[in-house]
């Protein structure tokens, strides 16, 4: 009774690939959005300290940054700390013309928001950071954001 | 009948937008920029009044560079920091070592004992700054809890879940007071 025998062999159909693209194109629209590429390389290493009053920093683009930490490469640059602004190291004379340049490369109107975050390591000592407030003082950028994780602080 | 126009191969597809996927991945960090807000004091005038406040309105902290805590004049323990800054400001009993209180009409709230308080930082050059931070989160918690049982007494919700108006009467029934002091050797190289 041949009638049921199917003809040819048994070959497993084919799993079809065609919407996998659509599925990784979507994980890819998901991480753009999420993300922001890195912004330049930092010198200096930074471990952020907890904080538990965290609150999240708005409006990115008025967001000037000043790094303070040990230098990565610490063989050429020393343990002590350092100030990096944009690409460079730096010291607390510069950070007057560091503010004034972030300053010219915004629109009047968003000035005033303008917020400096100060990311420094959790192990720097507080006098090198006293001495960026006094400057951010003294150009009056008065809204700065000390950077933290997430994390509970008393135990 | 039209000749039907072959199929594109889309197998490779995947494997291209894989590849834009690992790309995105290593160039891209997922931090979101948390942290503590705060805003500077513009400089002194050079003779500026020192504005009178009394001795038993200020809470004194003072951190040295050895991350130890003098909290109004004793040892303090970074575990009982927010405890007793929030004790400063509510000043349960009265006591007269703590903060005055001022009877004041706050709109949505009404009538309220309004703390003359405010917090006093000071800092050592050496101190770290994971110290620093440490206790500014502390203080920043304790006004913050504060805040929050104002509004659950009152609105019945959390600060944070307030809105603008109700938020705005909070934050003036219970204002941020940290005061940093000016660091010591500015004003000795003038």
């Amino acid at each position: 009774m041949g009638r049921f025998k199917k003809s040819g062999g048994k070959e497993t159909p084919g799993i079809n690939t065609g919407s996998m693209s659509d599925i990784v194109f979507m994980f890819l629209f998901f991480f753009m959005v999420i993300t922001k590429i890195r912004q330049g390389e930092l010198f200096v290493r930074i471990s952020a300290p907890a904080a538990t009053e965290v609150q999240k920093l708005e409006r990115k683009n008025l967001v000037s940054y000043i790094y303070i930490g040990v230098p990565i490469k610490s063989k050429l640059y020393g343990t002590e700390p350092r100030i990096q602004l944009n690409d460079q190291f730096a010291t607390s004379e510069n950070i007057a013309e560091f503010i004034a340049n972030e300053r010219a490369v915004r629109n009047e109107a968003d000035r005033q928001f303008l917020t400096t975050s100060m990311k420094v390591d959790k192990k720097v000592k507080m006098g090198i950071v006293t001495d960026v407030k006094q400057e951010l003082r003294k150009v009056g950028a008065y809204k700065i954001n000390y950077s933290t994780k997430r994390g509970k602080v008393t135990d | 009948m039209p000749r039907k126009a072959p199929e594109l191969n889309t197998g490779s597809m995947a494997d291209i937008s894989f590849l834009l996927l690992c790309f995105f991945l290593m160039v891209s960090n997922m931090d979101t920029d948390l942290g503590l807000a705060r805003k500077l004091p513009p400089m002194p005038e050079k003779d500026a009044k020192v504005p009178e406040v009394k001795e038993r309105n200020v809470f004194v902290v003072l951190v040295n560079a050895y991350d130890m805590l003098l909290v109004e004049g004793k040892p303090g323990n970074i575990n009982t920091l927010r405890k007793d800054a929030k004790n400063f400001f509510l000043n349960p009993t009265n006591s007269p070592d703590l903060s005055e209180k001022k009877l004041e009409d706050i709109p949505f709230i009404g009538p309220y004992e309004k703390s003359k308080g405010v917090i006093s930082l000071q800092n050592d050059r050496g101190t770290s700054y994971e110290m620093y931070v440490k206790v500014q989160n502390e203080l920043a918690a304790a006004i913050n809890e504060m805040r929050d049982e104002l509004s659950m007494q009152k609105f019945g919700k959390k600060f944070a879940d307030l809105n603008e108006e109700y938020s705005k009467a909070v934050a003036k029934a219970i204002p941020v007071a940290i005061s940093e002091a000016e660091p010591k050797d500015i004003g000795g190289k003038k």
